[in-house]
């Protein structure tokens, strides 16, 4: 029985000491810091005061504090840009959601033989790097690009001013729905496959047409598919930074960019990690939603 | 239903279509002569003997090897163990441990890395900070290609061992290791691609010093677009392709399923 228990701490102990010292004391520490002061130049103000003769040089001011938090409510800016990002993943969700359904339906109604094909082209692509898959809009959407001549001739033929696509809220758009579709196709498929097509075989025989058939019968099973799909999308696009980074303008400021200012560029530490914590609470929130949804679906139908 | 298939497949293949035209442009212009990414010239190896002289590419490439090489090791290890342990004695602290991380926005874990390796380790950022963030939110990955593959069996064989005297170590040895090991492999191969593709938890915990493949990259395209980042992904995405290949033989519902 003995050498059954150290069996167990034998096997669960090396990871769970090695999660714990490197996601859950940075995760607490970053609480702490959120509550600290800035130092002069980056970095942090003294926790405890300061030795004598180092006093006189630093701002003065140690210990902790509420006043990053004030300081984040107190100008609308940081509003804005939450808005505006949450904003952005409501808008990649809602567009990954269109274009995801119609993939994920054809794979759960073809022929089992060629359903992991089909499943294997959408993962594909989403496992090249990253930034490549970006780099590709980049190329796409420039301003000498084939496709950018082709929608300001469009443009032009309508008398319209031509368009910079590259650089643009619809350039980050782009980026956002191409890396994140695959997370909505899967779930949804993984869903639609289990559907039982006899109801729809009844639904038909009792005279619905195409389209009662689906938001009567597919949509209403399809919803906790839905739902974990949006969280998975929804989720990752809120704390996204090198999207807007690389394909948005100046102006397409989302909270990552925000928090990634703060640490490698004005190296304010207090005021970033305030900035992470309010994202993880809107990351928490929309998660518990999602599965409280998913939850209240899934008890309902049976 | 035919019709209705018809529909679908009207709607679907411009998705995929969405999905593939971009890639295929970036591999198609790697071969292009000419410094914009614009128009079709004439073919060219240019930009793949540039990339193949540029010193800091190379040492770049060299050291995202040595980085996803070791995170996926230690991530494999660990990521194993948390597999096994989360399946055979419901633990309630270890899951969350472990699937967290994945299931956050991944600047969070880059951040409050960041803070800890320079407050409390007091350790220069580079190639050991970067291994070690890499390995945290690997083990996750592990974990469930594990555990899906031991909730696929019966668990009765490794009571039967048990019964028959094989000692913990003997159990997992000769009955529990080679079982799982379609998953263990699944799983290092896909910590290797996670690692070696990851670039937002690199960047805040790179430092200054080595470069780095998914950094170098940014760069390039942050500062000039041409054609040698075309090459250096066609390349990339060579490699992850032998890899899902390569992993998807070794365990074929590990990676799709769970």
């Amino acid at each position: 029985m003995n050498r059954l228990r150290l069996t167990r701490w034998l096997v669960s102990l090396p990871p769970t000491l090695f999660l714990l010292l490197f996601f859950v004391v940075p995760s607490l520490l970053m609480i702490v810091t959120s509550f600290r002061y800035p130092g002069e130049f980056g970095g942090l103000a003294p926790l405890s005061v300061p030795a004598t003769g180092l006093a006189e040089e630093g701002s003065g001011l140690y210990g902790l504090t509420l006043e990053t938090y004030r300081f984040f409510f107190s100008d609308i800016l940081y509003a804005e840009i939450f808005l505006k990002s949450f904003a952005v993943a409501t808008a990649t969700t809602l567009i990954c959601l269109v274009m995801a359904y119609p993939v994920a339906m054809l794979i759960a109604r073809s022929a089992k033989k060629y359903r992991n094909l089909m499943v294997l082209l959408v993962v594909l692509p989403f496992a090249s790097n990253f930034l490549i898959r970006i780099y590709a809009w980049m190329i796409i959407l420039g301003p000498e690009s084939t496709f950018s001549h082709l929608i300001n001739s469009v443009l032009d033929v309508l008398g319209l001013e031509p368009v910079m696509l590259l650089f643009s809220p619809f350039a980050v758009l782009v980026g956002t729905v191409y890396v994140h579709l695959p997370f909505m196709i899967l779930p949804l498929y993984t869903n639609l496959e289990k559907h039982d097509p006899v109801l729809l075989d009844a639904a038909q025989d009792l005279g619905a047409n195409r389209w009662q058939r689906f938001w009567r019968v597919t949509w209403p099973q399809s919803l906790p598919g839905v739902f974990s799909g949006s969280a998975l999308v929804f989720i990752p696009v809120l704390g996204m930074f090198a999207i807007p980074d690389i394909l948005g303008g100046t102006g397409d400021i989302l909270i990552g960019n925000l928090i990634k200012d703060q640490f490698l560029g004005t190296r304010d530490w207090p005021f970033g990690s305030t900035l992470s914590i309010m994202l993880t609470l809107a990351v928490l929130s929309v998660a518990g939603l999602a599965t409280w949804f998913a939850r209240s679906r899934t008890a309902s139908s049976n | 239903m035919k019709r209705n298939n018809l529909t679908l497949w009207l709607a679907a293949i411009p998705v995929y279509a969405f999905l593939y035209i971009p890639l295929i442009v970036v591999v198609v212009y790697s071969f292009n002569d000419s410094r914009l990414n614009a128009e079709w010239v004439g073919f060219t190896l240019d930009w793949y003997y540039k990339l193949f002289n540029n010193g800091e590419m190379l040492l770049a490439a060299r050291n995202s090897l040595i980085i996803a090489i070791t995170a996926s090791l230690l991530a494999t290890v660990l990521g194993t163990m948390a597999g096994l342990a989360i399946h055979r004695y419901r633990l309630k602290v270890l899951p969350i441990l472990a699937f967290t991380p994945i299931a956050m926005p991944e600047i969070l874990l880059g951040v409050s890395l960041l803070l800890f390796f320079l407050q409390v380790l007091n350790l220069t950022l580079g190639m050991v900070s970067i291994i070690i963030a890499h390995t945290t939110f690997c083990i996750g990955f592990v974990a469930i290609i594990v555990r899906a593959r031991l909730q696929g069996m019966d668990d009765s064989i490794f009571e039967a061992a048990r019964d028959l005297g094989a000692t913990p170590w003997q159990t997992f040895r000769l009955i529990t290791l080679p079982l799982i090991m379609p998953a263990v492999a699944a799983g290092a191969l896909m910590s290797f691609t996670l690692s070696i593709d990851d670039f937002v938890i690199t960047f805040f915990t790179k430092g200054v010093g080595e470069p780095i493949l998914p950094i170098q990259i940014y760069t390039m395209i942050k500062i000039s677009v041409t054609p040698e980042v075309n090459a250096i992904s066609t390349l990339l995405m060579l490699l992850t392709l032998a890899l899902i290949i390569l992993a998807n033989r070794l365990d074929a519902g590990a990676l799709r399923g769970e």
